[in-house]
């Protein structure tokens, strides 16, 4: 039976946005640790991320929708996180991949920031230390069911979040 | 060489070396002044040719102490392989020594590290900033009196929210 | 143009063509957070800066604070590409302190470990190198033979990455059947992938004419500036640390390899005397798997160094007692009051650990010695004249890892 395929087709401009952005997610490795081996390992021929359409890891920031921040952040490297976070265009995404950038894991000292969400927004958490290969591609999986859930053409999602969401920094004392 | 022999052709240079033996490190204790001179003898007349270590420790909370930093110089002899550590005694304030980058190239970075983590002057450094830490850190991390989870320093940036980017 | 004449750059008008170029610390070719201020005339680089500590996160202050056997989850995320190599290290000292011999068996797994994490690293550090002047291809072959590396890794610890597979005095656990199957067939097919990578590389036009007579060191300014492992041995430096001061089961496996070493000290050098490193690995570890020893993995527990087995802890009270006594922060072990620096060879180099300890379980101070830190020192002196773009080769070839440049 041969597949008919209409002249027009007609389809809300929300929906089909989202499909194309969370199907074509340009990942930007923020890698700086352990991590970054693992993102590697993602990205190489036995997970082979190109399955899900996030293989164009591009390392500039202008190129990219999708931060990935592998490893642990420290002092000096905060800074230049923020800012490569503000060169992305928008609509863009972050996700913390590992303990040390979500939480500071095992590196609870005076020069590692304890979780990067402290400072700027963060989309999806992958657990793990560092996690599987597997876990970041269902980080990614997740990351486009939310982008499909919640987009709109405008970004307007993004706008109504001026409340920063995570733990707020600790008083200086 | 034999350590022993090593330690007599030292001593008619410099009498009041100290030294000790533990596994097989084998160590001596100078004043700092003399650091220079002694490690300039044992790279030209004993063919330790290469400087392997450069560290630094803060014995502030050490039982039986006596004094504050102790910095520790690792010497490797590429022909013998054998390896002589000479160390000596740092107390407030004069916490300076003399640079060993004349005789060495690669004590640059290591002499950096031990000024960025302990604060110890190297005289005649070319080149001493901080290495590892920011510019504008104040504090020392490796000395003893630090805390381990910092004065605060690492939560002082600025917050960006969703709809600031 | 010597160095001593770059120190001396011309001021006032004399500079204005000079460019200065920011590289990283966020860039494709560093891996990970390197930062380098170029001074250019034209393409040619005449001076670097490197500027390091975008990933100082206190390892060493954390070694004050944990007790040796927690430690040996930190120095595991040092060198994160051959994670177990710093275990051996760090434990080799440890037991170094407190005068602990290991068991046959110990020692040959710790061995073989150690030359599979070698592979591991040598296979990404060619692979890196390749990948950053355009041949990817080689890059994903290697990462193939890293994911079989890892599958051994997690057959013995449950964990792919970061093993945490050592012990004071010995092991976790005592390896398996499983392992030693999955080693001999790791042995079996892994001269396959080596040959396919150096069929890619070794003579490929493209990447010998982007290597070759870039970055050379010399032998005499690589002793000057510390250099260890393979980057000395490149350079013409005959010292590597598993024949010098024989540590482990290399002692017994003396005639089962040989030193590589080449004499041009160029990044292509670099990158052979690599590729062939893991020829010889793979011999130690077919000697090392075919003789390897039976009997225990840990130390006699009489010397009050090791945990008791789990079923004695249950079942007697002297075990129980000693598991305790080494679980308790204020017993634990008690080594002399004394202080000690060990190396062993690692994939990059000679990685040292200075241990001054005041008698308790927690080291008073774990200085590392990190090749990598020592390395990137070198990286001024190796660019120095090239173009812009030989950075990321000669980059590449000395193999640095952020987290043991910065710990």
């Amino acid at each position: 039976m041969a597949l008919t395929i209409p002249d027009v087709m007609l389809a809300r401009l929300d929906p089909l946005a989202n499909w194309v952005r969370s199907n074509s997610l340009w990942p930007m490795p923020f890698a700086t640790a352990c991590c970054g081996i693992e993102l590697m390992a993602t990205g190489a021929s036995k997970h082979d991320i190109a399955r899900f359409g996030a293989e164009v890891m591009r390392f500039s920031p202008r190129q990219c929708d999708l931060m990935i921040v592998a490893g642990r952040v420290v002092m000096k490297m905060l800074p230049v996180l923020q800012r490569i976070w503000l060169q992305m265009p928008e609509p863009k995404w972050c996700i913390s991949m590992g303990a040390c950038a979500s939480s500071g894991g095992v590196f609870d000292t005076y020069a590692v920031v304890q979780g990067v969400d402290r400072f700027i927004p963060v989309d999806m958490y992958v657990p793990g230390c560092p996690p599987r290969p597997e876990q970041l591609i269902q980080a990614i999986i997740d990351l486009q069911a939310k982008i499909r859930a919640t987009g709109t053409l405008q970004g307007t999602e993004f706008g109504k979040r001026t409340e920063h969401k995570g733990p707020l920094p600790m008083s200086l004392n | 060489m034999p350590f022993d022999t090593l330690i007599t052709a030292l001593k008619l240079k410099f009498a009041d070396l100290a030294t000790s033996e533990f596994r097989d490190n084998r160590r001596l204790v100078v004043k700092p002044p003399q650091v220079f001179e002694v490690l300039q003898t044992l790279k030209d007349e004993h063919r330790f040719d290469m400087l392997f270590e450069l560290t630094a420790a803060d014995y502030l909370k050490y039982p039986k102490a006596t004094d504050r930093f102790g910095v520790v110089y690792g010497l490797l002899s590429t022909t013998t392989g054998e390896r002589v550590f000479v160390k000596t005694w740092l107390n407030e304030p004069e916490l300076t020594l003399p640079s060993a980058f004349p005789l060495w190239r690669g004590a640059d970075w290591m002499e950096r590290e031990v000024y960025d983590m302990y604060g110890i002057n190297f005289d005649g450094h070319p080149d001493l900033r901080r290495i590892l830490m920011p510019e504008e850190f104040t504090s020392y991390p490796l000395r003893k009196d630090y805390p381990l989870r910092g004065r605060g320093e690492r939560h002082n940036f600025p917050v960006i929210t969703r709809a600031e980017s | 143009m010597p160095l001593e004449a770059l120190q001396t750059l011309p001021e006032g008008p004399e500079k204005d063509y000079l460019w200065t170029l920011n590289f990283g610390p966020q860039h494709p070719a560093t891996h990970t957070t390197l930062r380098l201020i170029l001074t250019l005339d034209g393409e040619t680089v005449i001076k670097a800066v490197p500027d390091i500590g975008f990933l100082h996160s206190g390892f060493e202050k954390l070694g004050e604070d944990l007790d040796f056997n927690q430690y040996v989850t930190i120095v595991d995320r040092m060198n994160y590409i051959s994670p177990i190599m710093n275990e051996i290290a760090w434990h080799h000292v440890v037991e170094k302190l407190m005068g602990i011999e290991l068991t046959p068996r110990c020692k040959y797994i710790r061995t073989i470990l150690g030359e599979l994490a070698r592979i591991s690293d040598h296979l990404l550090a060619a692979g890196a190198q390749a990948l950053d002047l355009g041949a990817f291809t080689a890059f994903l072959y290697g990462f193939q033979q890293r994911e079989v590396i890892y599958d051994i890794y997690e057959t013995i610890s449950g964990q792919r990455f970061h093993p945490s597979y050592t012990r004071v005095g010995g092991l976790l656990f005592d390896v398996t059947e499983d392992f030693i199957r999955k080693v001999r067939t790791f042995v079996k097919e892994f001269p396959k992938t080596h040959a396919d990578m150096c069929r890619l590389l070794n003579r490929n036009r493209i990447f010998l004419d982007r290597t070759q007579g870039i970055g050379v060191l010399s032998k005499e300014l690589a002793i000057d500036l510390s250099c260890t492992g393979p980057i000395a041995r490149a350079s013409g430096v005959v010292r590597d640390l598993r024949k010098d001061e024989p540590y482990l089961a290399y002692g017994d496996l003396q005639n089962a390899f040989q030193v590589i070493c080449a004499s041009e000290g160029d990044c292509y050098a670099r990158y052979t005397v690599r590729m062939e490193e893991m020829r010889e690995s793979l011999k130690i570890i077919d000697a090392a798997i075919e003789n390897l020893p039976a009997g225990p993995v840990n130390v006699d527990v009489e010397g009050k160094a090791v945990f008791p087995e789990q079923q004695a802890v249950y079942r007697s009270i002297e075990s129980m007692i000693q598991h305790f006594e080494l679980v308790m922060p204020n017993r634990q072990w008690t080594p002399p009051v004394e202080e000690v620096y060990g190396a062993i060879e690692s994939p990059n180099g000679e990685l040292g650990f200075y241990i001054v300890s005041d008698g308790t379980g927690v080291a008073y101070r774990a200085r590392t010695r990190p090749p990598s830190f020592i390395h990137f020192a070198t990286f001024p002196y190796l660019i120095e004249g090239h173009q812009i773009s030989d950075v990321v080769a000669v980059l590449g070839s000395l193999s640095i890892i952020a987290a043991e440049l910065d710990r």
